[in-house]
Formats: structure tokens, C-alpha cells, sequence
């Protein structure tokens, strides 16, 4: 056993094939953050009035906020007047297409596999590209506007659809939540927006694709998504970023509305930069995400594949306030060198008869610590609510941890909340077996890794399924014991 | 085929094979008998490649091949199989996944192509005849759930699968009832050729009276004792181990 583990230590550890920079003109405003900074990331973006007093009260409460210092990670304190709040490519973001695109950038893309090619109508998944601060291209947006839908990045909801921003924003997320929503809500850049009009159907994946690119910056996006009555959006979230020696901070909030009978289905492959083999560098994902199910028979649905990150710490949630209304979460949270993750959902049951399901699947591996932390509350006139919770964690070696903290808060006597948990190793016999029947160890334990993920791996849009499967099987490289 | 050569093998510092010595031919069918504590399963577990058994002298070629040399699963992509006294579970991997992987390793460490679903799936279905296992067993995670019986079936049908040149059979007849052994027994029949060659580790004769081993090995404290034919099993099951132990003067 001692031998299998050794030789697994020196396997090599996997490359992140994202780490690389782009070298495009940039342009910058120093670091620091204070009021002017925030006048100034306003008047670039030509932001409204309503905008920029938005922001400052948000910067107002932040300063009097502390940091939250309860969740089971550890980091050395950040300096926020040491991030570089705004850094966007130069060149233009076009409206007619990807030619004025900044090449270099397309070239970006093209190593990542991102299609920004309206031509590869193959996989039908309209892109919004942000790169650091800005979005760069939208694809099929006419043909998205030819049904109604809006599918454009915040920046520009901001000017040509504020009465929408302004209805929306910040009521289900508001800015007062955390310290990092205040901070967000001040700074926030750039995001997605989207709006799918009452009884559409929305006839493709819509999707961002976030990348960090700039040193010392930080990314605060904001993503925006509102479904009218009876209408349905599937949305997916990809996030890479180049190798650093310096932690850089991502702090997003994404909120979500959904009204009558509608359904908002949200998928996120998370592989920001986690750090190297020694846990130095690597991004801090602190992310506020909530959905709240405002209608009758409407349906939220997160799932998550987190592989990358130094930290991660998010809880997509829902409120279940309409009556009916259904709630869901499906996470493979993976963790392997020095990574940690602290990260769960919260569903609050307020209308009647509302259902939510938790499936999470916690992977450790080398030094990482991985907790899952989950709270089900159940308000006094939900009546008949009921949850479902399954919270399973692999352990791969015996230097990582794993860890549960569910709570549950339920305040109406007819609430069923059941809760599930399994705690597994991959044993020796195990990998044996596979080995004498020709798999390899690194195959075998995709093989038990893949198993083990695959009810979350099935809530994800196809196209992106194989491609989570794989970073999952890469991320493992070298990780078994 | 196989030829071990004055294998002295031990575990956790413990001496358990003394000294074995074995030639094995394509088209023949060894058994390999023995008290408990003898190193029957030692043996198995050093052919296959097991980590936690050392090998301190002696040599065994595979093939031509010095398999001391080679990692578990090359040896097993050689075409060596090992059907486990207790196949472990290996919960969301169903058991088509699990096979499918294995044929297209090998496949690859061959130069091959890796199998099509469609060949593949006419391929699980030939073999799922010819071992009589049920279809219901092929979705459902390996092993998980499965009685003894549904177990060692499994491990048939992998080796009908992968259609190893060398198998080692390590108790399988262990837990069986009677019909599941005449399953079990008959579908290694059906496997037999003159290219191959299978090796059964056993205690009883039940088994062997299905399979007509060509030649019978008693091993004893780590070493091959006595050597014979079918007929010494019969021998064995009439008189037991004592007698081997008393002409070997070997205290009990």
C-alpha cells in the first residue's frame, strides 16, 4: 500500500493547461479602492446616475463591515488596496461581430476551447466572453433577440435596458448581505445578463465564460437572470484564469428570478487557477449566488462542478417562495493539493408544498480540506415542505479532510427534511481489482471518481458533461492513496 | 507458458512461499491443493502482482516474459487473470463500464483500436450466453449487492471477456452451491483451448471432478510437495491432508 501511494506521489501532477497569459493591451486603473476608483470604473462603463449612487451606498456600507470569519478555511488577510479593481482589453468590444475582436484574444479562446465561432452552430451555445473586467463578444444575440430574449452583458443591460436592471438588482442578493456583496455591489464590472420574456423557451444553452487574465487584479462580476412566467433558461458558467504566485480574489453574485411556472436551470465548471503543488498562488472564489423561485410552480436548479480555486466559498441557494415551487443542487466539489472548499446551499422553504433537493459529492485529495455546509430552513407557514439531502465524501489518501455541517432550522410541524451521508476511501482492494483486470490506477480512479460524481455530472448540459468529466480526471492526476 | 522458478515470496516480513517450482503448458489445466496456510493464495497473489508480497528469489516467466518486472496491470494486459476468492464492490462503476475499460486497456496495450458500442454490446452478449449470467447484474454497480454466486459468475464472465491466455481460478468453487458450481464449472469449460492455459486453487474435489485437471500439485508450508494427476486428488479427498503431512513427516 505504502509502495502504490509513493509511486502515486511522484506521478506527475496534473498541468493546468489554462495557466498561460494573454499579452494584449490592457488598460488599467491603478490599485487601491476608494471613492474615486468607483467614480472612475462608473464613468468608463458610461454607467447612469441611479448606477453610481448605487454603487457608493454599497461602498459606504462596506467600510463599515468586517470580513466574515466563520467558514473553515484559512488565508492570510487580504489587502483590498493592494487589487487593481478595472482592467479591460483595449480594443473595443464590437457590435457586429468577432472581427474587431482583439486577436490575440480569439487565439485565447481558441486554446481554451471556447467557441466564440457563431459558425459551430454544432453544440447551439451562445458565449458571452468577460475577460477581466469587460465582456468582450456576445454570440447569436440577434438571434436571441429575434424571440425576445435579452442575452447581452450587464454593462450594456445597464444602458439599454435600466428600467429591467433597476427592478432587479440587488433584491434577491442585496447589497447588505456580506462583506463581499457590499464589495461587490461597489465594484462590480462586468457579468451576463439575461431576460427570457413570458412563455419562451429559450432555444439554446446560454453560457459566460469568465477569465481572469490581468496581475494583481481582482474579478467582481455580477450576472443577472430573469425568467417571465412559464418561460425556461438553461445558463452555464466556465471559469479559468493563468497561474500566478499571488492569490487573486473573485468575488461574484449572481442572482436569479424566477416567476410563474418558470424554470431557471444554472450550471457552473469552475477551474479558476487552485494554487500549485505547494499552495502557493491561486484564486479565492468567494462567490454570492441566490435564486429565489418568486411564482407559483417555478424551478431553480444549480449544479456545480468546482475543481479549481486556492479557496472556494459559496452557497447557491433558493428561496422557495412560491407555493409549489422546487429547489435544487447538485455539486461535485473537488479538492486536491492544498486546496480548501467550504461550500454548500441553502434552501429556504416559505410558500406551500415547495421541494428541494441537495446531492453533494465531496472529493479530497493530497493535503486539501473540503466541508460541506448546508442549511434547510423551513419558515412556519410552509406547509407540507419537503427536502432531500445526500452528502457524500471520498477521500483519496489520508492527508485530506473532509468535513459536514448540515443544519437544519424548521419552524412548521408537517416539514419532512431527510438527510443523508457517506463518508468512503478508495481502498487498495479496490484499485487492485482494476489493476489485474489491465486499468491502471490513474484510469481506475477516474473510473471510481467518475461513478462516484456521476448523479451531479447528469444534471449537466451535455456538451459540458464530458468536459467536466475530464477536468475531473485530470484534476486528480497524481492524487491517490 | 508459465514457468516459476525456486519462488521464495514473503509478506509483512513473514516467509510463506518456500521455494516453488511450476511449469505450466498452453492447454493444460494444473490445480493447486493444499491445507489452509499453505501459500496457495500467496501464490496467486505474487503471479498477479500484488505489491504487499515480496518476491526474495527465484524467477517466473510469463510468455518468454519476466513478469517480476511488470506492473499488475501488464501483466494482466499480457493476458494473465486472476478470478478473486472475494471480488470487492466498487459502488457507481456498473459492471459494463468496469469490462468495457478493461477490453479497451488491453485493447490498446495490443496496438488496437478500442471496441465500437455496437461491437462491444454483441460482444457482452455472446459471452453473457455462454456464462448464463443474468443482464440485470451488467447495470448495477460491480458486485455491489450480489450474492457469492452472482460474484464468481461475474468473474467468469470477465475472463470470457478478456480471454486471458493464463487464468488462476483462487477458490472459486468457495460459497458455491451446487448449481451455481455446475455454472460456474461449465462456462471455464467452454473457455478452455489448446492456446490456453488455467491454474485452479482449490480445496475440494467438487470442482475438479467438472474440470479433469491434467496434473494436481499439493502444496505445503510453502512448497510443492507432491505432484500428480487427477487421480491424486481423488486420493486427497478420500484420505485428507494428513497423509501428504505424514509422508512428508511434517508436523501438523
Amino acid at each position: 500500500m505504502k509502495e502504490e501511494l509513493d509511486v502515486l506521489e511522484r506521478t506527475v501532477a496534473s498541468e493546468y493547461k489554462y495557466g498561460f497569459v494573454t499579452e494584449i493591451e490592457t488598460d488599467v486603473v491603478g490599485k487601491g479602492l476608494n471613492e474615486d476608483t468607483i467614480r472612475l470604473i462608473s464613468a468608463k462603463k458610461n454607467e447612469p446616475e441611479w448606477m453610481l449612487e448605487w454603487r457608493l451606498k454599497a461602498y459606504h456600507h462596506w467600510l463599515k463591515m468586517e470580513e466574515p470569519k466563520w467558514p473553515n478555511v484559512k488565508y492570510p488577510p487580504i489587502n483590498y488596496q493592494d487589487i487593481i479593481y478595472y482592467a479591460a482589453p483595449k480594443k473595443k468590444k464590437s457590435i457586429n461581430g468577432l472581427e474587431e475582436v482583439d486577436p490575440e484574444l480569439l487565439k485565447t479562446f481558441d486554446k481554451l476551447g471556447i467557441s466564440l465561432n457563431e459558425q459551430k452552430r454544432l453544440t447551439g451555445v451562445a458565449v458571452d466572453v468577460v475577460v477581466d473586467s469587460v465582456s468582450v463578444a456576445t454570440s447569436f444575440k440577434k438571434q436571441l433577440a429575434d424571440v425576445g430574449i435579452i442575452f447581452c452583458s450587464i454593462s450594456e443591460a445597464i444602458q439599454n435596458h435600466p428600467e429591467l436592471v433597476k427592478k432587479y438588482i440587488g433584491s434577491v442578493v442585496p447589497m447588505t448581505d456580506n462583506y463581499f456583496t457590499a464589495l461587490n455591489s461597489a465594484v462590480f464590472t462586468d457579468g451576463s445578463f439575461c431576460y427570457i420574456p413570458k412563455g419562451v423557451r429559450c432555444p439554446m444553452e446560454l453560457s459566460t465564460y469568465f477569465r481572469i487574465n490581468t496581475e494583481n487584479s481582482g474579478q467582481f462580476e455580477r450576472t443577472l437572470i430573469i425568467a417571465e412566467e412559464e418561460s425556461y433558461v438553461s445558463y452555464l458558467e466556465g471559469c479559468t484564469a493563468p497561474k500566478r504566485d499571488e492569490n487573486q480574489l473573485h468575488a461574484a453574485v449572481v442572482e436569479l428570478f424566477a416567476h410563474r411556472k418558470a424554470e431557471i436551470k444554472y450550471s457552473t465548471v469552475q477551474n479558476w487557477f487552485p494554487g500549485d503543488e505547494n499552495g502557493q498562488g491561486g484564486i479565492y472564489n468567494f462567490v454570492t449566488k441566490r435564486g429565489i423561485c418568486m411564482g407559483d410552480y417555478s424551478k431553480i436548479s444549480w449544479s456545480q462542478v468546482e475543481t479549481g480555486s486556492a479557496i472556494t466559498w459559496k452557497y447557491p441557494s433558493v428561496i422557495l417562495k412560491g407555493d409549489n415551487s422546487i429547489g435544487e443542487f447538485y455539486s461535485v466539489a473537488l479538492t486536491n493539493h492544498f486546496q480548501q472548499a467550504d461550500t454548500g446551499t441553502k434552501m429556504t422553504h416559505l410558500g406551500k408544498n415547495t421541494r428541494s433537493r441537495i446531492v453533494s459529492k465531496g472529493i479530497s485529495a493530497g493535503k486539501s480540506q473540503n466541508s460541506y455546509r448546508g442549511l434547510v430552513k423551513v419558515g412556519k407557514n410552509a406547509e407540507n415542505a419537503r427536502n432531500y439531502s445526500q452528502c457524500d465524501s471520498l477521500l483519496l489518501g489520508d492527508k485530506c479532510g473532509a468535513h459536514t455541517f448540515p443544519y437544519i432550522e424548521s419552524k412548521n410541524k408537517t416539514a419532512v427534511i431527510e438527510h443523508e451521508a457517506t463518508t468512503s476511501k478508495i481502498g487498495e482492494d479496490q484499485l487492485f481489482y482494476c489493476r489485474q483486470r489491465g486499468i491502471d490506477t490513474e484510469a481506475a480512479v477516474a473510473l471510481i471518481v467518475t461513478g462516484f460524481a456521476k448523479e451531479v455530472m447528469n444534471q449537466l448540459p451535455m456538451e459540458f458533461a464530458v468536459e467536466a468529466q475530464k477536468l475531473l480526471a485530470v484534476s486528480l492526476e497524481g492524487s491517490v492513496g | 507458458m508459465l514457468s516459476i522458478k525456486n519462488i521464495h515470496a514473503s509478506v509483512e516480513g513473514k516467509q510463506i512461499l518456500k521455494g516453488i517450482n511450476l511449469e505450466v503448458n498452453a492447454g493444460e489445466v494444473h490445480a493447486i491443493m493444499g491445507p489452509n496456510g499453505s501459500g496457495k493464495s500467496t501464490l496467486a497473489s505474487v503471479l498477479a502482482g500484488r505489491e504487499e508480497y515480496e518476491v526474495t528469489e527465484g524467477s517466473i516467466e510469463f510468455l518468454g516474459k519476466d513478469i517480476l518486472e511488470l506492473s499488475p496491470e501488464d501483466r494482466a494486459r499480457e493476458g494473465l487473470f486472476l478470478a478473486f476468492q472475494y471480488p470487492v464492490e466498487i459502488p457507481g462503476v456498473s459492471t459494463t463500464n468496469f469490462i468495457k475499460t478493461a477490453v479497451n486497456e488491453k485493447r490498446k496495450y495490443h496496438g488496437q483500436p478500442p471496441l465500437d458500442a455496437v461491437s462491444f454490446m454483441k460482444l457482452m452478449k455472446e459471452k453473457m450466453k455462454l456464462v448464463e449470467i443474468d443482464k440485470s447484474l451488467l447495470t448495477r454497480s460491480i458486485n455491489e449487492g450480489f450474492s457469492g454466486g452472482e460474484k464468481k459468475k461475474n468473474e467468469i464472465f470477465q475472463m470470457a471477456m478478456l480471454e486471458p491466455k493464463l487464468t488462476i481460478l483462487d477458490e472459486t468453487d468457495s460459497g458455491l452451491d451446487i448449481d451455481a458450481l455446475r455454472i460456474v464449472a461449465s462456462g471455464v469449460n467452454k473457455l478452455r483451448d489448446e492456446n490456453r492455459a488455467i491454474i485452479v486453487i482449490t480445496h475440494y474435489q467438487r470442482l475438479l471432478d467438472y474440470l479433469q485437471p491434467d496434473f494436481v500439485h499439493v502444496l505445503l508450508n510453502g512448497k510443492i510437495v507432491k505432484n500428480g494427476t487427477k487421480d491424486l486428488a481423488l486420493e486427497l479427498e478420500e484420505k485428507g491432508y494428513d497423509f501428504i503431512k505424514d509422508e512428508f513427516s511434517v508436523p501438523v
